[in-house]
């Protein structure tokens, strides 16, 4: 168990914190593996987790029916995969797919929303964590709108 | 045939000897050009005008083998009317040739640093040079890294040239695009995103950045983050060049003439004026 949490400690989602806070999501913690192409989960489906991934490759994905499958982003070792857990309506808004053998930590989501609600020092990490990687994605999804190799950027 | 004046100012036709085609609006093209009567001696990063007769001149970054001055070569991609007219152009057709024009990578300064290259879209080809230059005396560098980011994956140039690269063992490389389809199994993101994936040695790192500008500032301050300073940073910048050599002021930024004083500049001496709107 103790491996577990150094482990899990050694990704960069959780340089700087609290040991006291991540007892708390080392509690919710466990190990999962994903072979290529495995979906790892699918648009509309319940988000109750997210991943720490440790190694590997994962797209994150949406249909169109049109185009097929298209891939928004990739996400890889040292990354996070999935914050809808952490906003209603709990929702996952896109596919994931393994691109390679992908190894992660899986966390609780219910389990630390639960928690933050009582815990406020969690809740503020957990947000402070997460929102530094949604304006990180959204300022990489405004470059990738503006089309910045295309012929009229 | 003439040759090229001396100061290089003056255009000079030469025959295109070879066409590649690297994408569907992208194209390479070897030019056989001499200079002085000798080969056409070129430092990675420098930059010819290339003339279309009757239609008109742009600059285009010299994307060849510094190690083989005899072949002359340019990537172009389709986005104006000049280099539009150039994917048209056959073997035997004659292009107006004006340079070797400005100051290059320094790359003979930056012996036994790692070297990180970050190019976005088309600005690999200015880049490849010095991937040329470096694989040719391999044991004068450290770590080389080559990060690459593109449109889509059939935007994605000189693809054989990476594999082969990547074949050696010596030469780090990532790729991403901003978008792909299902099949695709390489990176999806901005180039940006690759940053804190790669192994570096901030200490001893030098950056060579060539891309849109925009790209290029985000890269900057990624490589910031990772503990590079703005004077371990090399960009080369693109201004609305015309003569190529400092007379007509087009390019013009600030104090500087980018065709003459660059296109590569050391960041921490351009930053202030980077990114500054009306300059």
């Amino acid at each position: 168990m103790a491996t577990s949490q150094n482990k899990l400690a050694e990704h960069p989602f959780f340089e700087n914190l609290d040991p006291a806070l991540l007892k708390i999501f080392s509690d919710c913690a466990t190990r999962v593996s994903y072979d290529p192409e495995q979906k790892i989960y699918r648009e509309g489906e319940e988000a109750n987790q997210f991943l720490l991934i440790q190694q590997g490759k994962v797209a994150v994905e949406l249909y169109a029916a049109a185009r097929g499958n298209l891939v928004i982003q990739t996400v890889g070792a040292g990354e996070i995969l999935g914050w809808s857990w952490l906003f209603p309506p709990y929702r996952r808004r896109f596919d994931a797919r393994a691109v390679q053998k992908t190894q992660a930590f899986a966390l609780n989501g219910n389990y630390l929303r639960e928690k933050a609600e009582s815990d406020y020092r969690l809740g503020y990490e957990l947000l402070k964590r997460f929102s530094k990687i949604v304006v990180e994605r959204l300022q990489a999804t405004r470059l990738q709108l503006l089309d910045v190799y295309g012929k009229h950027a | 045939m003439k040759t090229l004046k001396k100061d290089g100012v003056q255009t000079v036709f030469h025959p295109i000897e070879r066409f590649m085609r690297e994408t569907h609006d992208t194209i390479s093209f070897e030019i056989k050009a001499t200079q002085n009567n000798g080969p056409f001696n070129f430092k990675p990063g420098q930059f010819n005008m290339l003339y279309v007769y009757g239609l008109g001149e742009v600059p285009i970054s010299i994307s060849g083998d510094p190690g083989h001055p005899g072949k002359m070569v340019h990537t172009v991609r389709a986005y104006g009317s000049v280099t539009s007219k150039m994917m048209h152009l056959k073997k035997g057709d004659g292009l107006g040739v004006k340079g070797p024009l400005g100051n290059g990578w320094p790359i003979e300064k930056l012996s036994g640093q790692d070297i990180l290259l970050c190019a976005g879209g088309i600005g690999l080809a200015p880049l490849r040079p010095v991937i040329y230059y470096i694989l040719a005396q391999r044991e004068r560098y450290g770590q080389v890294t080559l990060l690459y980011g593109e449109r889509t994956p059939a935007d994605l140039i000189y693809r054989r040239q990476i594999e082969k690269w990547r074949g050696r063992f010596d030469v780090d490389i990532h790729i991403t695009v901003d978008s792909a389809r299902g099949g695709w199994h390489g990176n999806v993101g901005v180039v940006t995103s690759l940053i804190p994936r790669i192994r570096c040695d901030p200490a001893n790192t030098f950056a060579l950045i060539c891309g849109p500008e925009i790209m290029m500032a985000y890269t900057i301050e990624a490589l910031n983050h990772r503990g590079l300073a703005d004077k371990q940073i090399y960009i080369s910048m693109e201004r609305n060049m015309k003569c190529g050599v400092g007379f007509c002021g087009h390019c013009q930024l600030g104090p500087i003439f980018i065709c003459k004083d660059g296109p590569v500049f050391l960041f921490n001496e351009v930053a202030h004026l980077f990114r500054k709107a009306e300059m």
